[in-house]
């Protein structure tokens, strides 16, 4: 356990001092988060007065979450990244050669894409409030928002490992942004689920991001939506990415 | 002691590597270099998928996702992937930018234009010529959007006549976009910095009038800003040719800005581009 935890906290701190210390690794994450939450909630306001939209906060709030879970996925997704370049650069293979505990290598890269994340999602949340967001949901509502984030954030992190350890390549970073990206789009976006018609409800109906999303909608309203399936269907997507991100660790080691 | 280069051989050898005095023509050196960058952008194949899928996934999930915005009291179609397609062809013509760019770039910085620098090709028609790839890039753009519009249940107001002329338009639109690249490439020599302005050049799309009419965007700076960009000029132009019909007005600024923009990256990049070859 020691050993793992020895290599988590060394991973974590040099991925979080990469971060800090590059701004053309850090700006990225923040700005374009805040160039959706620009984008949507100031091109697309005036679709809180289509009929039937009725969002209580307002239709910044409404974009927010969704530009809020957004950056929490893809500070995962930028430290898939991060983990291709590794390997690409050879820090990767030295790395696993040193590490007592190699699991704790996975362990650390999440932890930096948490701290990664826990900047871009301040810097949306004060670009938000200084929007005019409001805010009805109590404090617990809000944690439980952060929370659906944090676990967010840990998937596409594990995706994003998992992906880069078994290609090893910056090539990857098309592969391991592009689903999250569809995935965040497929999700109810710019309206409501009741709102979408067609293809593209049928679709929203059956993509997992919608429930998340539509739960931190209803915590950020003060009114609860699936926010137990939302955190369990989020739970079982980080064990089963966990295990993938294991076994691209495990695909890295047998490669040398 | 004097070093002969040697005569070069194959097809477009007798442009480039001839002595001054049996130069040929403007338009016999643009043929050869234009030769050049087509075969080089259509033996790209994986390069030249990404701009053509990326705009249509983006009209695929838009053009449902947003249809709503239909019910709001002045929108001009009932459709919402009628007014989302003009979208799509100036999405193409940014990739084409970067394409274009990025090509010329490579150029510079693995030593062709060193080597062309010491041939009496001309400036003006290696620019044009280098540009011919993203021309014809912009030319299947805009035919497989144009058809994938029409599949998606898409109707082109301005009729048959429209079609032709939206297609004129978005390659012009694309070509100053293509000339844009072209200029940072010269200007900078690497593909990275041509790259770097693909983020830029994508939020000006997004803050333009890209989503909702510029008179039913309910944020007053937004509005502003989409106003002053004349990115929702060149978008409104391809519009009024899908959803309106003719509109002098929105055609006039379309093709008034998309000139514009070709005139002055163009010349910006011709210049650009003497500097790049000066003979030492």
């Amino acid at each position: 356990m020691r050993g793992f935890v020895f290599v988590a906290r060394g991973v974590a701190w040099r991925s979080i001092h990469n971060t800090l210390v590059s701004p053309a690794i850090l700006l990225p994450s923040i700005i374009f988060p805040l160039f959706f939450l620009v984008a949507f909630a100031g091109g697309l306001s005036r679709l809180a007065d289509v009929p039937n939209f009725h969002y209580g906060p307002g239709y910044t709030a409404f974009v927010f979450v969704f530009v809020f879970l957004q950056s929490a996925a893809f500070g995962g997704v930028f430290t898939g990244f991060a983990v291709a370049r590794d390997f690409e650069s050879g820090f990767a293979r030295r790395l696993m050669l040193s590490a007592p505990r190699r699991s704790g290598i996975i362990a650390g890269y999440a932890i930096g894409a948490l701290a990664r994340w826990s900047i871009t999602g301040t810097v949306v949340t004060v670009a938000g409030l200084i929007a005019g967001m409001n805010i009805d949901g109590s404090g617990t509502d809000l944690l439980g928002l952060v929370g659906l984030g944090i676990i967010f954030n840990f998937v596409a992190a594990m995706w994003g490992c998992g992906v880069a350890m078994f290609l090893r390549t910056e090539q990857a970073g098309a592969l391991i942004q592009m689903p999250v990206f569809v995935l965040l789009f497929l999700a109810p976006v710019y309206v409501p689920l009741t709102l979408l018609t067609g293809w593209i409800h049928d679709v929203a109906r059956l993509n997992p991001a919608s429930v998340v999303l539509e739960a931190g909608r209803g915590l950020l309203a003060a009114s609860p939506v699936d926010v137990g399936l939302a955190f369990g269907l989020l739970a079982a997507c980080a064990v089963l990415l966990a295990l993938f991100a294991r076994r691209g660790l495990a695909s890295a080691e047998r490669a040398g | 002691m004097t070093i002969s280069p040697p005569r070069p051989v194959g097809p477009g050898a007798g442009v480039v590597g001839a002595e001054p005095s049996s130069a040929p023509g403007l338009v016999a050196q643009v043929a050869a270099v234009g030769r050049r960058s087509v075969t080089r952008t259509l033996r790209q194949r994986g390069l030249l998928i990404f701009p053509l899928v990326f705009p249509l996934i983006l009209f695929a999930i838009n053009g449902s996702s947003l249809s709503a915005a239909t019910k709001i009291p002045g929108f001009p179609t009932s459709n919402y992937r009628d007014f989302a397609l003009a979208l799509v062809f100036i999405q193409g013509s940014l990739f084409v930018s970067i394409s274009a760019g990025t090509d010329l770039a490579r150029d510079i910085e693995t030593g062709f234009f060193n080597r062309l620098a010491l041939t009496p090709l001309r400036g003006e028609a290696l620019l044009i010529g280098q540009l011919g790839g993203a021309f014809v890039l912009a030319c299947i753009e805009a035919v497989v959007y144009l058809l994938v519009g029409i599949a998606t249940g898409v109707v082109i107001a301005s009729g048959v006549a429209g079609v032709v002329v939206l297609m004129a338009l978005s390659i012009l639109i694309a070509f100053g976009f293509a000339s844009l690249g072209a200029l940072l490439a010269l200007r900078f020599g690497t593909g990275e910095a041509v790259q770097a302005i693909f983020p830029l050049l994508f939020v000006s799309l997004f803050l333009s009038s890209s989503s909702l009419p510029r008179n039913l965007i309910k944020v007053n700076w937004f509005r502003e800003v989409a106003t002053y960009n004349p990115m929702s000029y060149l978008i409104e132009g391809v519009r009024s040719l899908i959803i309106t019909g003719w509109d002098a007005r929105a055609l006039a600024l379309g093709f008034g800005f998309a000139a514009l923009l070709v005139l002055i990256t163009l010349a910006l990049a011709n210049a650009a581009m003497k500097s790049r070859l000066v003979r030492t």
